[in-house]
């Protein structure tokens, strides 16, 4: 987001799309953008953490796997410390892999059955060559463990199905912090744990921030969620960033209608504030196919004009670091300036 | 019904009457290898008419296995170790006739389920047939539960689907040609397509998006006050109970710990673990300080801790917790506490309607 030649910036993404084609019965060729000319850059110093905030179907795993490299965009460039990610050789693949580590939604998803939970650790440290000998490796699965809020005897020696989902996410943070990243890259980590023991991951992620200088991309769908982790938010909605800014610049003063309507739907833990306002949701599926020129949103946003459905809205600038990509600001903000790309 | 199969209580007097359904020292236990696994171990319950009753706690707690168990849908190696679950008709102003539902035969709850308790199950959009057009899935439904004719029941069909907002035309599709929110509210038109007096909701929008679930929630709430009818709403999701309930329970363990009007519980938590919980669930725009969420881990239920069983988690632990289990007592009017930090003279006696409310 800022200078991109910025020798902070950990991975950077500019201008990624990602276009599926759609099998339909006829003899039509249907494509739709999983993910639309998205950029986003995760710096390294300060480490802070970016939430990207979605509904479900609106591209956010996809982009998780752009930027681990696990999916290759159709448009767009992948930068590793300014190198494409999908040209790296293999000492910058190696470095790529060790600095960019993911953290998956389905806490027992990851782990085999058969294997004890300690081995993810064991072999992250067998494989980077973490330890000299048997007893440094313990000790380091101890630390990491304990930087974790485990404690290691609870945990080394058991099976997946022995540990709870939120003891499961967490041996999974200590397996990333073994290898000291710069990036972690977290796609609805706590959406399938307990909402008692969400905060201590949360926490967890955040001490590695404060402690670690370790820079996050929270992937979440609640809002609540990225509210309590700070730092910079995207709103993504059916594969475009519909807005972007710091978290509280976007809760103060929502400027998309569609940022705007997630507030309002989101229920709050106090029953004297109930909702007013009926929902004039209209709920519809996602437009299959994949049409450039117009706002994603205007089928169902409330204030659609004419222009929404035959140009594609730019950024409007809100505020110093606020942009929201809706028409409805064309008169009071100026439009961003988009840096122009490096060849 | 047979006599012998119903436990006939004529209740006089007005407010009782207003008791939709007790249940009673209920146990439903799953038999294991390991031995039993107490899922729900002696809840004590009351449901009143026409309230939405919020029925919160973390995976593993019991939740669906009390909401499915007074069904009587237990299913092997799930049984009814012991209690009751008695549901009380309204046969007049001041009358209503209870059965306890857990010991009736199973041609008799066939025909107390969809008339009068309907249950919309969790992960509802995958319960409907894929094979099936939704017009014979909702249809199906109406005829084994009732003898209306053809027409009626095609007309209360489409009169259903237009009360959650779906177009006629969908009572021709397949369940692939709607969205999750769309088949939510099939589900939910079947379940209120024969006017039942009571709901339960077992995590209905628990994998929908936020926009979704807005409209999901208030048509539900909608329904219920216009038709009179009484939600049991079981989420793990407090914010969802903030927007949704008039009375709340909290479970832990196989136990309720916590039952009380919503606006107490959340103003004024009683029960340490709904403290917890409470603190544990952060709010936009709200201080954004450090939130502890509750440390440890939920106990099995194969083997429940000893006395009270949030005592190995609990912040305000004391030598009595650790001996005996605190029984559900009514602390303040309306408000019951099943913990040793309220010790009070009022002993299980069932709080009536007046105080309640």
């Amino acid at each position: 987001m800022t200078n991109p030649q910025d020798n902070t910036t950990v991975l950077d993404i500019q201008n990624v799309s990602k276009i599926y084609h759609v099998p339909t019965p006829g003899l039509e060729r249907v494509y739709i953008a999983a993910v639309d000319q998205v950029s986003l850059a995760l710096h390294e110093k300060p480490a802070r953490i970016v939430s990207l905030v979605g509904e479900s179907g609106s591209g956010k795993t996809t982009l998780a796997r752009i930027m681990l490299g696990l999916t290759p965009p159709t448009h767009g460039e992948v930068l590793y410390r300014g190198k494409q990610v999908s040209e790296l050789a293999k000492d910058g693949w190696w470095d790529f892999r060790r600095n960019v580590q993911p953290i998956f939604q389905d806490p027992f998803g990851i782990y085999n059955p058969f294997y004890r939970v300690d081995r993810a650790l064991d072999m992250t440290i067998k494989n980077f060559n973490l330890a000299a000998s048997k007893d440094e490796a313990f000790s380091l699965k101890a630390e990491a463990l304990r930087a974790v809020d485990l404690r290691p005897e609870d945990v080394i020696g058991r099976y997946p199905h022995q540990l709870s989902g939120g003891q499961c996410q967490r041996v999974m943070l200590a397996r990333t912090l073994l290898l000291r990243p710069k990036i972690i890259i977290a796609d609805e980590p706590v959406s399938m744990i307990d909402v008692a023991v969400r905060m201590l991951f949360l926490n967890t992620l955040l001490d590695f921030r404060d402690k670690y200088n370790i820079s996050s991309l929270m992937i979440t769908h609640d809002l609540a969620t990225a509210y309590y982790m700070g730092g910079p938010m995207l709103v993504l909605c059916f594969g475009r960033v519909v807005e972007s800014g710091d978290i509280e610049q976007l809760l103060n003063k929502p400027s998309h209608p569609y940022t705007q309507q997630l507030l309002a739907a989101i229920p709050s833990p106090d029953p004297t504030k109930r909702w007013e306002e009926r929902a004039n949701v209209k709920i519809t599926d996602r437009p299959l196919t994949h049409e450039g020129n117009k706002c994603v949103y205007v089928q169902r946003c409330p204030h659609a004009m004419s222009i929404c459905s035959t140009k594609r809205p730019p950024q409007f600038m809100i505020e110093e670091g606020h942009y929201a990509t809706c028409f409805l600001h064309q008169d009071h903000h100026p439009v961003r300036e988009v840096a122009p790309r490096k060849s | 019904m047979s006599a012998q199969a119903m436990t006939q209580t004529k209740r006089q007097g007005t407010g009782d009457v207003q008791t939709l359904m007790e249940i009673k020292d209920l146990r439903i236990w799953y038999r294991t290898t390991r031995g039993n696994a107490k899922a729900v171990d002696g809840v004590d319950l009351i449901i009143q008419r026409n309230e939405v009753f919020g029925l919160a706690g973390e995976s593993g707690c019991g939740k669906t296995t009390l909401a499915r168990g007074i069904l009587g849908l237990t299913k092997l190696p799930g049984y009814v170790e012991s209690g009751e679950a008695i549901y009380y008709r309204r046969i007049s102003d001041s009358t209503s006739v209870g059965s306890d539902l857990l010991t009736m035969p199973a041609r008799e709850i066939r025909q107390m389920r969809w008339r009068h308790i309907a249950y919309i199950p969790q992960g509802a959009m995958n319960v409907l047939s894929p094979v099936t057009r939704i017009e014979k899935q909702i249809l199906d439904a109406i005829y084994e539960h009732s003898d209306m004719s053809k027409e009626a029941a095609r007309a209360r069909m489409f009169e259903c689907l237009e009360m959650v907002g779906l177009e006629p035309t969908v009572a021709r599709m397949y369940p692939h040609e709607l969205s999750g929110g769309m088949k939510q509210r099939v589900t939910i038109a079947a379940a209120v397509s024969l006017k039942p007096g009571l709901i339960i909701a077992d995590e209905p929008t628990t994998a929908l998006d936020v926009n979704v679930q807005q409209v999901i929630l208030q048509e539900l709430k909608d329904i219920a006050k216009s038709m009179e009818l009484t939600l049991i709403y079981v989420t793990h999701d407090m914010a969802v109970h903030a927007e949704m309930a008039d009375r709340m329970g909290i479970m832990y363990s196989g136990v309720m710990v916590e039952v009380s009007p919503v606006i107490e519980t959340f103003k004024e938590p009683l029960h340490p673990y709904t403290q917890g919980l409470l603190s544990s669930i952060p709010a936009i725009g709200g201080d954004r300080s450090r939130m502890m969420g509750i440390p440890g881990n939920a106990p099995s239920p194969l083997d429940w801790p000893s006395g009270c069983r949030f005592h190995p988690r609990c912040p305000k632990v004391m030598e009595i917790c650790r001996e005996q289990h605190p029984p559900l007592l009514e602390v303040t009017p309306g408000r019951l506490v099943a913990c040793h930090l309220y010790p009070t003279p009022i002993s299980g006696a069932a709080p009536t309607f007046e105080e309640l409310k």
